[in-house]
């Protein structure tokens, strides 16, 4: 456990130091910022007191820049050769991993913290619903922590980052987008698998303040599934 | 600590890198792993810091089994990996409280350990620089820093002094020594000089397997067998001399050295030496001996016939 948080500090002091996280503290609240607030149907538009655009702008963001955030983590070691260094000290692969995906959720969550003015502004101007939005920040975690452990696992099977980032994009536009429009469209018994392997509807459930177990078991598993291939695929790297 | 290698056995798919291997090394014993490119020397010390699993054989730590107690073995090992990979974004100083703690050492002894290490490893003026600032030399220096910071009791190091200059070999060779007295060393080379002045005992490997063990003299004396001199006999006839020489009892044959009239190779009996009677004949021919210098063969010369 201790290694996991060694590993987790070090990843997470690399993001600052490299400016990595700033550039994606920029990105993301300008991006949230200028929808939610400035351009097309924004908060004032919608007439009620709720961040309910908020959260899915960040949706479709976080989306995008979760895979920029993972696709250095592993793939980077491999390449520089530093993984040699690392499995060679009393820590195993799958500390590293677990390590390296707190990093990226401690940072996502960094990032959604610089965010609660959004929320202060909005229980200014109306009545907010507070459980609602507690709710919203939970499923943006678990929505981080299922694209996180996509991500490892897409860095973990080569030392390119770009194909690290295309891959770990790929994979999420099937839960974000493909599995949703291909469920609906065949439908019956492997459309209704489809349709659950579909992201949107576990995250707008949660979303909308209603936490269900098995939303919680759909993002769960996805975290699990990732961050296990991740640690599959890197112990089969070093052969 | 001894470490003990059993077997050792490993495929890269179909090639094999090494085959069978056996060996063992005790404390205070450096061990210098020599053989040409790609003669498993790498893969063998991989295996031993357990970063690649092998196909067969066991290897064993003090009293752990590498297979078995991967995490206990590796906080016994320093390794130092060939190409040395660094976090070139780090400064050194950060570099060496990271490796620290991943070597899981305690919190408050941490700093004595890093401070330790910069002074041992001349690292004072750059520790606050960023290890891709570095020139190569620095970072084999950063590399051996953290290869020692949690003073493991045996120490893999793959080609220690590559890049680095004579004055910085020299340094490192003089710290391999020190800390090599109580500790148990293995370490590569493909330099033959190196490995003859800092390890007390040889392995040469080729193709996988072990060619050759024990100290340099050893290896010397087992490759050359018989004795070797070399001679220059003045105010004398050639002919004559070789002939006169050829007679005697613990002379086996006589050569003449291209281009220098008066000198010879005079190769002795196996087991024998001849150097006195080569005097005594010159004595009593009343020739005047003014060379007598015996031929060592060299290490290259060992390892090339070795590992042809």
């Amino acid at each position: 456990m201790k290694l996991v948080w060694t590993m987790a500090c070090q990843e997470l002091r690399s993001y600052f130091d490299s400016l990595t996280a700033y550039v994606l503290l920029v990105l993301f609240l300008g991006f949230s910022g200028i929808f939610t607030w400035v351009y097309g149907s924004d908060i004032f538009m919608y007439g009620q007191a709720s961040l309910q655009m908020f959260f899915s702008v960040a949706y479709i963001t976080l989306f995008l820049l979760i895979p920029a955030l993972t696709m250095r983590s592993i793939a980077e070691e491999m390449k520089t050769g530093t993984i040699e260094m690392l499995l060679t000290k009393p820590i195993t692969c799958r500390q590293i991993v677990l390590g390296k995906y707190l990093a990226i959720i401690m940072l996502i969550a960094i990032v959604l913290v610089l965010t609660l003015p959004y929320y202060i502004s909005v229980s200014l101007l109306g009545n907010v619903d507070h459980g609602a939005v507690i709710c919203g920040y939970f499923g943006l975690l678990l929505m981080s922590s299922a694209y996180a452990g996509i991500g490892l696992f897409a860095s973990s099977i080569t030392n390119n980052q770009i194909i690290s980032f295309m891959l770990a994009l790929i994979i999420g536009i099937f839960f974000h987008l493909i599995f949703g429009i291909i469920g609906r469209q065949i439908g019956g018994g492997l459309g209704l698998i489809a349709v659950g392997l579909d992201m949107n509807s576990h995250f707008d459930s949660i979303a909308r303040g209603v936490i269900d177990s098995k939303d919680i078991v759909y993002f769960a598993s996805l975290t699990f599934a990732g961050i296990f291939l991740a640690e599959q695929s890197l112990k089969s790297k070093i052969l | 600590m001894n470490v003990i290698v059993k077997n050792l056995t490993k495929y890269y798919g179909q090639q094999r890198a090494v085959d069978n291997l056996t060996f063992e090394v005790k404390t205070g014993e450096i061990l210098g792993f020599l053989g040409p490119n790609g003669a498993g020397k790498t893969t063998t010390m991989k295996a031993i810091a357990g970063y690649i699993t092998p196909t067969d054989g066991t290897i064993i730590v003090g009293k752990y089994s590498v297979a078995d107690n991967p995490s206990k073995v590796k906080q016994l090992i320093g390794y130092l990996p060939e190409h040395n990979p660094l976090y070139t974004d780090m400064t050194v100083i950060d570099y060496l409280r990271y490796m620290a703690q991943l070597q899981l050492i305690r919190a408050d002894k941490i700093n004595d350990r890093i401070l330790e290490m910069v002074n041992v490893c001349g690292l004072e003026g750059e520790k606050h620089k960023r290890i891709g600032e570095l020139s190569k030399g620095y970072r084999q220096r950063v590399g051996l820093a953290q290869a020692l910071i949690h003073d493991p009791q045996v120490l893999i190091l793959d080609e220690p002094t590559t890049g680095l200059d004579p004055n910085q070999i020299v340094e490192i060779r003089e710290l391999i020594r020190r800390v090599g007295r109580e500790k148990t060393i293995i370490l590569s080379s493909h330099i033959l000089a190196e490995v003859e002045a800092t390890c007390n005992r040889i392995l040469i490997i080729n193709k996988g397997h072990i060619v050759a063990d024990g100290t340099a003299d050893q290896l010397r004396k087992a490759e050359q067998g018989a004795e070797l001199v070399r001679i220059t006999i003045e105010d004398a006839y050639r002919d004559l001399v070789i002939n006169t020489l050829r007679q005697v009892e613990t002379i086996d044959f006589v050569d003449t050295v291209k281009g220098k009239n008066d000198s010879f190779e005079v190769h002795g009996m196996p087991g024998t030496s001849c150097r006195r009677d080569i005097y005594t004949t010159c004595v009593e021919n009343g020739w005047l001996l003014t060379e007598l210098t015996p031929v060592e063969t060299k290490l290259e010369d060992v390892f090339r016939e070795l590992t042809k």
